[in-house]
């Protein structure tokens, strides 16, 4: 299968790699106590490793070739199993029924402890369904997502402890805040080309975290806010498995009402100036498409759904302090982005419920949780750039009269 | 006047290190167009390196010179392994792809690599062993001028100079700055342009890393996150003195390393991360183009 140069040129990268990891991976010291240990084993783990990866990775490129050759023939794209299920309107009515009564009878089935995780979940799903309004479809690299997503957690905590303001009444408001945050953020850096911007909404992003974090009298500092309410039901008195209960219904019913929406944009004018942006913009222009205006919305657009997940992720928590809001946090959200496929909503759903339930399933896994989601990014980058689920172009076939 | 002279020094070395890791990015951008994210991280990896080199020499019993030497040799060997690794794995495959999709898989190594550091290493802060001595020269001044400082200002400046003469005079520098102009151009009269991006890599990891060992013994404590704060600032300093010019890097990272000092030093220092960043979005939005930067004009 694989000729022996092959192999050997196999073996010798992984050689590479093990003189590469020598020092970190292979030696620990101890500087208090003065001792070295020599981990030899792991070298031989990393050698072993990338010997495998890359005669797998070799493997599956002669597969694609081949297949590649054998579908030049016929010139139509092979599409996934899910786009051909939403293509035809019957199994999508099915299949949204049968995953509406799944996640209906979900927590009856199982226990508080794994509806927690569905919720923290759907919140993912939302704002990575709000982040691909910015990245997916305006093409805007926004590397400080998690600011919107904090002016949201701490709208609804200061409004809550110095006004008493209850969850309903915030939720809008902390969407609105937060709209105007990336309003504010979007207007001095329209001007900027793509990789700019990610670097300054990076920094703005940062900006606001140092800020909560050292303002203490605004935001009582690292030590954060406690006792946020969770929502409450017309007054009604909740236990707290089902005050778990509702948040968890809450969030059905708002992904779903997200996804409608997107879902929406996707096909209005908006969206295909959006679509138009992010392809060209000085075509777009041409066009006659209000790039400012198109670009302020999309920001606009993409804080409010990272706003209202923070009122509710404040109110789920109960909790919040500065720490929630890295930038890895905004690094978790853009995987999610990247991997279901920049742009399309199947693809960030399902991109979502991966890269959140797996490694809570996986739990002997989870401290290699961060170092998959880098790989990850680089891997669809280099491998497979539409993600898993690319979105399907709208064309329109030309039908010659008969 | 000596608590402004104390500043002084210490915005200059904090910058001249800023530079070294700055020159990377800068050199990287010029000659490919990318924001290497994970230079950040090779600065650290280089720090870490020549950490637990110098640890395992000082316990064997090594003397202080060798230490050094040895410790930094290693940390600029493999930094420069790192760096060209990253960009044979993560970069070379991206050449023509989309401009956000490289820059998607730099976050992605960069993520990578401190997490393979956390994994590898630990997460705690680790005591960085003391590399440079207090000299008894600087005895007098030591109140406002430390041993470190003088060693850091010269030790850059030595690179500086070696730098500018291998990108002025050498047959690999010329071909870089050619590639630089023209990447079609120089393929054309015989530049091996994948050599070169390589070598400019290599380079600018190596120059990472001696910042690493410099800093690294400077401020006496080193983890894994180091090189997320380090690579913005010096990707700040990078762009206010204008991407893609090296003497702007130097510049820049002046600049950027004498305000912090003095802002620190002079208004409060809660927020000495947040002047940088908010230095960066200012000179982004105002002058896109950095102080000795060339403005880029858009051809359709």
């Amino acid at each position: 299968m694989f000729s022996l140069k092959e192999i050997r040129k196999t073996a010798l990268i992984s050689l590479w790699f093990v003189f590469l990891t020598f020092p970190i991976m292979v030696i620990k010291v101890d500087p208090i106590e003065r001792i070295v240990r020599w981990r030899w084993d792991n070298a031989l783990y990393v050698g072993l490793g990338i010997f495998f990866l890359r005669l797998f990775i070799e493997f599956l490129k002669e597969k694609n070739s081949i297949r590649q050759a054998a579908k030049t023939t016929e010139e139509k794209e092979s599409l996934s199993k899910i786009h051909i299920i939403i293509a035809n309107p019957k199994q999508r009515n099915i299949l949204v029924g049968v995953l509406l009564c799944a996640a209906s009878v979900f927590p009856f089935i199982f226990d508080t402890y794994q509806t927690n995780i569905m919720i923290t979940a759907l919140m993912y799903v939302v704002l990575g369904l709000g982040l691909n309004i910015v990245v997916g479809m305006a093409g805007l690299l926004d590397l400080g997502f998690v600011a919107f997503y904090a002016v949201g957690a701490y709208s609804y905590a200061l409004l809550n402890y110095h006004f008493g303001l209850g969850f309903w009444a915030v939720l809008p408001i902390g969407g609105g805040l937060a709209a105007m945050a990336g309003i504010l953020l979007g207007f001095p850096v329209l001007r900027l080309r793509g990789d700019y911007l990610a670097i300054v909404t990076l920094g703005f992003g940062e900006i606001i975290r140092l800020v909560l974090e050292n303002w203490n009298e605004f935001s009582m500092g690292p030590s954060g806010i406690s006792n946020i309410p969770r929502p409450g039901l017309f007054g009604l008195e909740m236990s707290l498995n089902g005050s778990i209960l509702y948040l968890y219904y809450m969030m059905i019913l708002f992904m779903i009402f997200t996804i409608f929406v997107v879902n929406r944009l996707q096909d209005s004018r908006l969206g295909r100036a959006w679509i138009a942006l992010r392809e060209d913009e000085i075509a777009c222009q041409a066009m006659g498409i209000d790039k400012r205006k198109t670009k302020l919305v999309a920001f606009s657009l993409g804080a409010f759904w990272a706003g209202i997940v923070g009122v509710i992720f404040a109110a789920k928590t109960t909790f919040i302090n500065p720490a929630s809001f890295t930038f890895l946090e905004s690094a978790i959200i853009l995987s999610i982005v990247v991997l279901g496929g920049m742009g399309s909503i199947v693809g960030v759903i399902i991109g979502a419920f991966i890269l959140i339930l797996l490694p809570e399933y996986l739990r002997a896994f989870s401290e290699y949780r961060m170092l998959a989601f880098g790989a990850i990014l680089v891997a669809m980058m280099v491998f497979r750039p539409q993600g898993l689920f690319s979105t399907i172009r709208r064309t329109y076939t030309f039908e010659k009269d008969k | 006047m000596d608590y402004f002279i104390e500043l002084l020094f210490s915005g200059l070395t904090r910058g001249s290190i800023y530079a070294l890791i700055a020159l990377g990015y800068t050199m990287v951008y010029g000659i490919i167009g990318l924001i290497n994210f994970a230079h950040g991280e090779i600065y650290m990896i280089g720090a870490f390196t020549s950490f637990i080199v110098a640890t395992v020499l000082s316990i064997y019993g090594f003397p202080l010179l060798a230490i050094v030497v040895i410790a930094g040799v290693a940390a600029a060997i493999w930094s420069s392994a790192y760096g060209y690794t990253i960009e044979k794995i993560a970069y070379k495959p991206l050449r023509h792809a989309p401009r956000l999709s490289p820059l998607i898989s730099a976050i992605g190594m960069s993520i990578f690599l401190q997490n393979y550091v956390l994994l590898a290493q630990t997460s705690d802060f680790l005591p960085f062993p003391e590399l440079i001595p207090d000299f008894d020269f600087m005895e007098p001044v030591a109140h406002i001028v430390g041993s470190s400082d003088l060693v850091i200002l010269i030790t850059t400046t030595i690179v500086m100079l070696i730098l500018t003469f291998v990108i002025k005079f050498t047959r690999i520098g010329k071909a870089m700055r050619a590639t630089a102009q023209d990447r079609t151009m120089a393929m054309l009269v015989g530049i091996n342009v994948n050599n070169i991006i390589s070598a400019t890599f290599i380079i600018g990891s190596a120059l990472a890393a001696i910042g690493g060992l410099l800093i690294a013994s400077h401020i006496g404590q080193i983890n894994f996150y180091i090189g997320f704060i380090a690579g913005i600032k010096a990707f700040t300093a990078a762009v206010l003195g204008g991407i893609g010019s090296i003497p702007g890097a130097v510049l820049g990272s002046l600049i950027l390393g004498l305000t912090e000092s003095f802002a620190t030093g002079y208004v409060s220092s809660d927020y000495e991360d947040v002047f940088a960043f908010s230095l960066l979005v200012l000179i982004l939005i105002f002058k896109p183009s950095g102080l000795l930067g060339k403005a880029e004009t858009q051809k359709v």
